[in-house]
């Protein structure tokens, strides 16, 4: 993985698998006490002790038909790489939070890259769950949700191409907005 | 800026071709691989060359979706074309530019892209 954003397209796949109904994506930015934060929560069915345990161990998967699991491994990788690190809580019933934090000014620190289109991709699997993606910068912060758009769009497919690039761009310049304009690590 | 109003356009286009898509059951589905192999081989960008390909030729009969790891990883990122009434065309190591093509090829002029399939690589 090349950019924070994919960690976060591959992460979000698991709150999918345990079929949460809200999902929230958190990027809060703190160039004061450089560090960035990415948290991913979800109200699935979440895991027990010994699940958690296999997960924070080893590359581990919930998967049948293989044994092997990269995402969390890569994800926490990836922090650790940045002087920074992954930490899992998850409760059976109830739901998971993925917290990765990195030294944001860390020359091993990925580019959060295209996070627009890692929103896009994941508001075209929301048809039974809402996405929520909340990005913080230095104080001011910008909120994306599913659900305003699902107002909107009311029983046309939230995946038709044409809302999906909706999305993508609305994303895209409310972020540039947000940040004061475009960034070099944000393609 | 991107307002709601745009948002709303769009919704209203929807609706207006919504009956043409019910009548014609001629669905075309593209299938993309966007497990942690598929998105870390490029299935992302693979899939907005899709999306915005087939939004920009106004194609409403296809429909894009994900699926997870099938098992070929060193191929990704992987392709399922389904035209109806046709067997299913498998793409391999996909790139956007390749995606346009695909779309202009198969999905418009029906012409399987045979040097981008599972085929040509064994």
């Amino acid at each position: 993985m090349r950019e924070l954003s994919l960690h976060i397209l591959d992460i979000v796949q698991n709150s999918i698998t345990a079929k949460a109904d809200t999902i929230t994506v958190e990027i809060s930015e703190n160039i004061e006490a450089d560090e960035l934060k990415i948290t991913i929560s979800d109200n699935g069915c979440g895991m027990d002790e010994e699940t958690l345990a296999r997960v924070n161990g080893t590359f581990a998967t919930s998967r049948t038909t293989r044994k092997i699991g990269m995402g969390i491994a890569l994800f926490r990788a990836a922090a650790e790489l940045s002087d920074g690190y992954l930490t899992l809580a998850s409760k059976k019933g109830e739901g998971t939070v993925t917290t990765a934090v990195f030294r944001h000014s860390s020359i091993d620190r990925m580019p959060l890259g295209d996070i627009s289109g890692t929103m896009m991709l994941l508001s075209a699997k929301a048809k039974d769950f809402d996405l929520i993606y909340r990005h913080i910068w230095c104080g001011n912060e910008f909120v994306f949700s599913t659900k305003d758009i699902k107002e909107v769009i009311e029983d046309t497919p939230i995946d038709t191409p044409e809302v999906l690039n909706y999305i993508h761009d609305y994303i895209h310049e409310n972020l540039n907005e947000l940040f004061g304009g475009e960034r070099d690590e944000i393609s | 800026m991107k307002s709601l109003e745009e948002l709303r356009a769009i919704k209203e286009k929807m609706k207006a071709s919504v009956n043409d898509r019910n009548e014609n059951s001629d669905k075309i589905k593209v299938v993309i691989g966007m497990a942690t192999c598929g998105i870390a081989a490029g299935a992302r960008p693979v899939m907005q060359a899709f999306l915005d390909e087939i939004a920009k030729r106004g194609l409403d009969n296809v429909t894009v979706s994900q699926t997870g790891c099938i098992g070929m990883c060193k191929l990704e990122p992987l392709v399922d074309v389904f035209l109806p009434g046709e067997e299913k065309v498998t793409y391999i190591k996909m790139t956007p530019e390749k995606a346009v093509r695909v779309v202009n090829d198969h999905i418009v002029n029906k012409n399987i892209v045979s040097e981008y399939t599972i085929g040509s690589a064994e």
